[in-house]
């Protein structure tokens, strides 16, 4: 049978590739977004893992809560690019740097 | 009885408090009338109080309980015994005096019942002075008569110099305060009350007792403490500085300062604690010498002096050195008769040379008098009364407690009386010469301002009344007191001498018992040396002043050097000036330049500011804006965080 | 090896391919199509977990709206392409560096015995006819009713915030209020004007001119 450590190594990777992505499309804020739900995806595999193995389902229930801030959190993340696309003509990271010390 | 002693200091607040307060609404007569009756009561009261005590009624004890504080008791209380009986009737005596005359005087000053308000107030504090039983209630009056002072050497606030010299008066006078203040403060220490029955009671047990680590007694130090104070009060070398410059204020004030209050509170400090001073031969050295310089070396200065009050300022200078060595000769019987004496013969100086000075409208310069005699005979005849009083002529109540005073002190067996002998001895040929000199420059020869002369008269009757009034007990007061202050037991316990020190019963000694000490005085007093040099200095300022008018200036243009030491007052204000006032100014300065505004606003308020300012100018630079920088951070954030909780 | 471990290594790998295909690709609408697949796997590996309805919630939510989502802003947007690929690689090194030594650091973690079969043995399967979702569904109307109802909130929010972030007026569109149109009244659009009548011409006198 499978064991607990494949899908938390399996979680282990994901994590790791999304962070990778955050480094590596650092300038496009669309893509970072994606990481960014990659990386709770990540997350929400280890929950289910454990839940499963534990036999607790409030691992799952945490998942469930864990998908809907992750769903608004898109939502208003998108709304945000989209005004800031029509200010700006732009979504580049590069040119958001009004906040510079 | 305690109700005539609570009466008497309090006669004089509520006319003080009713000129002041409602000056404007019972108006110039009115405000003349409640004070002057205040202190009429006030006197009356005292002379009741003066026989009584004479009568052998003492009292003792507290009005007032003020505060207690961790069983010190504070309070305001009487001590009525000779002492105090005496200088109330001195205090009273001459500021009702005072008072009158201020009618005429004052005139046509807008500020008269404020002056009135004042002058009752000082003779209030005075009287609180005199009458306290405990150090705190002297310290009080000590400090009002220091304000009220104030307020009547700047009472024509309008007037530049008399602000510079109230300020001064206020300031060197802090300066004598605060060493009171610490003598205080060493009794209370010391004794653990602040009463002075129980202060003097317990004082011979500590006569012995030494600070820790030092040699220096208790005692020493107390009594120098207690002393800086009188010296600043008193005016002595070299606190007096204040003293010529309070000439300032109006005459009457000057005649109340010098005479009756202010400068008397000093020399009655001494004779209070003379239990005290008796149990330290240093104290009583170092009073000694001070007494001495004061009295020979401000002599001097009266000398060279054109302003006819400040003469007359410079020798109750050198009056107050005699009675401060009467104090430390431990005659202060002696010291405490001359006060007494002085208080008439000075306040009638005064108020006779405030009579002048209104005749000739303000005009304070001896080089623009003369001559006045013929247009002002009572105010000469007085002036002439008090200036032999003054000299010291037998007969006359300056010369029987100057001349106790030399006596005593020649008895004394002080180290530094030799030194002071030799100047009061001195002293008595200045003082003759300086007092013939104004009466000569003023009274006698050509007026040498035409204009002025013409329009000068005799003053009004309420000016001259005064000046009658005092003469005569400047006259009489020796005869009467002599034999029972000096050699009697007049002052009874409330002074205190060790049979060591007791240069008076010395005196006594010589004199010839039962015979009647005045005259023995007299007669005894014509040939010796101080009567001869009085003599001396009379004929030389009479030969100097109305013979050959021209030597003066002669001797001024050959002896410049001395001349110009003598107009200078030895420098001692230049020195304050540069020293004291400079120094302050030096070290205030460097503590605002270098400490508050270098090291405090610099560097530990400004300097917190621009060390943040610079932090943040720095690590700002840490903030660039880039959104990916911030996750970067995080992330790496993360990452040390699960290797420290790997590792630990 | 059975079809579970078959199934779950097969959407693993797809998973972890896909994820890297979301991060590397140049195109976001593609890196977008990539994130469809990597979340179906992932679905597809929560089943083998026995967590059903999560599964199709991810599938539900994520596939059929966000990624949606994600797919319409996308290609609303004009993005320069090449800008945002300037210097891709210039933090790889840094990044992966710290990816691999995660990963390492997680493998101790999981290989220090803590998580072996032992200490967690693969539970039983449900029994046949068992609802995951009702399983769920009776926690959160119970257990977590206000975790669930404050989860709604937020929902809630990010509608009204998504929606109070894009909207705009346009000035420039001609609009009608129905319902202002309906109540209008005769004195709102018609007004009487009274005026004296002219006088002629000729008469007009000078002065008046």
């Amino acid at each position: 049978m499978i064991p607990l450590t494949h899908y938390l190594v399996l979680g282990a990777i994901l994590f790791a590739i999304s962070m990778v992505g955050i480094f590596l499309n650092r300038k496009n804020v669309v893509i970072l977004l994606m990481a960014i739900e990659l990386l709770l995806l990540a997350v929400n595999i280890n929950f289910v893992a454990f839940s499963h193995y534990l036999q607790d389902p409030a691992g799952e229930i945490f998942v469930f809560f864990i998908l809907t801030v992750a769903a608004a959190e898109s939502a208003i993340g998108l709304a945000i690019l989209i005004v800031l696309f029509r200010n700006r003509r732009s979504v580049n990271v590069e040119d958001l740097d009004l906040l510079k010390g | 009885m305690e109700t005539i002693y609570l009466l008497t200091p309090l006669a004089c607040l509520v006319g003080a408090i009713v000129a002041g307060l409602f000056g404007k609404r019972i108006g110039r007569t009115g405000a003349h009338r409640v004070t002057i009756s205040g202190v009429a009561i006030a006197f009356l009261l005292s002379v009741i109080v003066f026989v009584d005590v004479m009568n052998g009624n003492l009292f003792n004890g507290p009005v007032y309980t003020w505060a207690v504080s961790e069983g010190t008791v504070y309070q305001i209380g009487f001590l009525i015994d000779e002492l105090t009986a005496v200088m109330m009737v001195v205090v009273t005596f001459v500021s009702f005096m005072v008072h009158i005359y201020t009618i005429g005087y004052m005139e046509e000053d807008p500020g008269y019942q404020r002056f009135f308000s004042y002058i009752a107030l000082f003779t209030f504090s005075m009287l609180m002075l005199v009458m306290s039983n405990n150090f705190l209630q002297l310290f009080f009056g000590w400090e009002a008569v220091g304000l009220v002072s104030y307020l009547l050497i700047g009472f024509w606030f309008k007037k530049d110099t008399a602000i510079a010299a109230n300020l001064k008066a206020f300031l060197v006078n802090r300066v004598g305060d605060l060493g009171f203040l610490l003598g205080i403060g060493g009794v209370l220490y010391l004794f653990g009350t602040l009463d002075y029955a129980d202060v003097f009671a317990a004082a011979p047990d500590f006569a012995g007792e030494t600070m820790p680590g030092t040699e220096t007694l208790w005692m020493t130090l107390i009594c120098l403490l207690l002393f800086v104070g009188a010296m600043g009060k008193s005016a002595q070398v070299p606190l007096h500085v204040w003293l010529p410059d309070s000439m300032e204020g109006p005459t009457p004030i000057s005649a109340l300062i010098h005479a009756a209050t202010m400068v008397t509170a000093g020399i009655f400090m001494v004779a209070r604690m003379s239990p005290l001073f008796e149990l330290s031969d240093t104290a009583l050295n170092f009073v000694l010498v001070i007494g001495a310089i004061t009295a020979f070396f401000m002599a001097l200065v009266g000398l060279v002096q054109n302003d006819i009050k400040r003469v007359i300022a410079y020798s109750t200078l050198s009056q107050l050195g005699y009675m401060t060595v009467a104090l430390g000769a431990s005659a202060y019987a002696a010291g405490i008769f001359h006060l007494g004496t002085h208080a008439f013969f000075k306040a009638l100086l005064f108020l006779a040379a405030g009579s002048v000075i209104i005749a000739l409208h303000h005009e304070q310069d001896m080089r623009h008098m003369g001559g006045l005699r013929r247009v002002m005979p009572i105010t000469w005849i007085t002036m002439i009364i008090g200036t032999l009083a003054l000299i010291g002529t037998p007969g006359f109540s300056g010369f029987f407690s100057k001349d106790a005073i030399i006596e005593a002190v020649h008895y004394s067996q002080q180290p530094a009386a030799k030194f002071a002998h030799i100047a009061l001895t001195a002293g008595t040929f200045v003082t003759a010469f300086y007092s013939w000199r104004l009466i000569f420059l003023t009274f006698h020869g050509e007026p040498r301002d035409r204009e002025k002369f013409d329009h000068a008269k005799e003053s009004p009757w309420v000016v001259t009344l005064p000046l009658i009034l005092l003469a005569i007990p400047s006259v009489i007061v020796g005869w009467i007191f002599v034999e029972p202050m000096l050699f009697g037991d007049f002052f009874g316990s409330s002074i205190v001498v060790r049979p060591e020190h007791d240069t008076l019963a010395r005196l006594a000694e010589h004199n010839d018992p039962g015979h009647g000490a005045a005259w023995q005085m007299v007669a005894h007093g014509i040939l010796a040396l101080p009567v001869l040099l009085t003599a001396l200095g009379t004929v030389l300022a009479w030969i100097m002043y109305i013979v050959r008018p021209d030597l003066p200036g002669k001797l001024a243009g050959r002896f410049s050097a001395i001349y110009k030491i003598l107009l200078n007052k030895y420098g001692i204000d230049e020195f304050n000036e540069f020293f004291f006032a400079r120094g302050g100014r030096n070290i205030g300065n460097f503590f605002w330049r270098i400490g508050d505004v270098k090291l405090i606003d610099g560097i530990m308020v400004n300097g917190t500011a621009r060390v943040v300012g610079w932090v943040s100018s720095v690590v700002r630079h840490i903030q660039t804006g880039y959104v990916y920088h911030y996750a970067f951070a995080m992330i790496i954030g993360l990452f040390v965080l699960m290797t420290w909780f790997l590792s630990s | 090896m059975t079809f579970t471990q078959l199934a779950f290594y097969f959407f693993a790998t797809v998973l972890i391919f896909a994820a890297a295909m979301v991060v590397s690709i140049r195109n976001p609408v593609k890196a977008a199509l990539f994130l469809v697949l990597a979340f179906f796997s992932a679905a597809c590996v929560w089943i083998t977990l026995e967590a059903e309805f999560l599964a199709i919630v991810l599938v539900l939510v994520y596939v059929g709206a966000v990624m949606v989502l994600f797919l319409f802003v996308v290609m609303m947007l004009d993005i320069n392409l090449a800008r945002m690929r300037e210097g891709f690689g210039e933090y790889l090194p840094i990044g992966g560096l710290i990816a691999v030594l995660m990963v390492l650091e997680i493998a101790i973690v999981l290989t220090s015995g803590g998580f072996g079969e032992e200490q967690f043995p693969r539970p039983e399967g449900h029994p046949a006819g068992f609802s995951d979702t009702k399983e769920l569904g009776r926690l959160i109307y119970t257990a977590y009713v206000y975790p669930f109802e404050l989860a709604a909130v937020i929902l809630l929010v990010a509608i009204v915030a998504a929606i109070a972030l894009t909207l705009r007026k346009r000035p420039d569109t001609k609009y009608l209020d129905p319902a202002r149109q309906v109540t209008v009244k005769k004195a709102d659009r018609l007004r009487v004007v009274k005026m004296p009548a002219e006088k002629r011409a000729d008469r007009t006198t000078e002065g008046e001119a």
